[in-house]
């Protein structure tokens, strides 16, 4: 869309976007609903991932852990750690959604990173979804223990009366937006750390600046290993925030 | 010169859109810069709040993200 630079010299000539092209992953031809593609491939290879750390792993349940087993230890612990601490005691009955949400986003990041691979989570379309899950599950939560009772989640009653209309129109549009900002930021952080390695090694076919290119691919690349897990990191905090909203509505 | 004013017009705009960008790292960069103050003058509470920074950031960053949004929409959309 944004054209071509006519890049003339010689070497590497592709547009930094091209990775994040969805495609048949068997011959060509339009892509349906049920058309496999290198999305279905990857999600597919991170739930694999999945089963392999978190089921398969922790099968043996040694005492002294293997490698998989203390990383799938190590997970469940700091998710539910996170759970307890950021939504309350009475969110634990949650915790497998947040589980299954942060391992998924972890390690579709992860598998994101390696070279040649697809970053499922680059799209809005996966982000989208699992935002819009946490959103539905969240409010249908907040009114099946609440009951009207949730709708004083917009009714602050520690501002004084004047200010409370005008406050409960910004905490309303707050929440719709919820969804919006929740997909966004996961879906844009990977989308634009990609890009910029993308950027940085169509630089590297310049032979003047390819060695600094390199260095810049290097440094990008461990900071993109950083925000992958801090991205995922985020989203499994932001849902434990908004179930603590739901269980507790009251300011 | 070809090509028509609407797609130019586009263009800028999402340029201009990046610049809130910026406001989004003034505020993370001061949500992070008051934890690390409050954290050295006491360390001790410091591990129990980290999840507050980063709700912090996560709500900072979210607009800065609106902005990548609109430039977004501008470049692919519109």
């Amino acid at each position: 869309m944004a054209g071509n630079a006519d890049v003339k010299d010689e070497g590497l000539v592709f547009h930094p976007m091209d990775q994040f092209i969805v495609e048949p992953l068997f011959g060509v031809g339009p892509v349906h609903w049920y058309t496999v593609t290198n999305v279905t491939l990857w999600m597919a290879l991170s739930v694999v991932a999945l089963l392999l750390i978190m089921v398969v792993g922790t099968s043996k349940r040694a005492l002294v852990p293997s490698r998989a087993q203390s990383i799938g230890e190590l997970a469940y612990g700091f998710v539910h750690k996170m759970v307890e601490d950021v939504a309350g005691k009475d969110a634990v009955p949650y915790f497998p959604y947040v589980m299954t949400l942060f391992m998924f986003i972890v390690l579709s990041n992860f598998l994101g990173l390696l070279p040649m691979s697809f970053t499922t989570t680059s799209h809005i379309a996966v982000t989208a979804v699992m935002a819009m899950v946490v959103f539905l599950s969240v409010t249908i939560i907040g009114f099946a223990k609440n009951g009207v009772g949730f709708l004083s989640l917009f009714w602050i009653s520690s501002a004084p009366l004047a200010l409370r209309p005008a406050l409960a129109l910004i905490e309303i549009i707050s929440y719709f937006v919820r969804p919006v900002s929740h997909s966004i930021r996961l879906a844009g952080n990977m989308m634009a750390g990609h890009a910029v390695i993308k950027v940085f090694a169509a630089f590297a076919g310049v032979a003047l600046i390819s060695p600094l290119s390199v260095v810049a691919i290097t440094a990008m690349y461990a900071l993109e290993t950083l925000v992958s897990f801090i991205q995922a990191y985020v989203f499994a905090i932001l849902t434990c925030v908004y179930l603590k909203d739901a269980l507790h509505p009251h300011h | 010169m070809e090509g028509d004013i609407v797609q130019m017009g586009a263009y800028i705009g999402a340029g201009l859109a990046c610049t809130g960008m910026g406001g989004a790292a003034v505020g993370v960069g001061h949500v992070v810069g008051n934890f690390i103050a409050g954290a050295l003058r006491n360390p001790s509470a410091a591990a129990g709040q980290t999840a507050t920074m980063f709700i912090g950031i996560a709500f900072a960053e979210a607009l800065g993200i609106f902005s990548f949004l609109v430039a977004l929409l501008l470049m692919f959309a519109v």
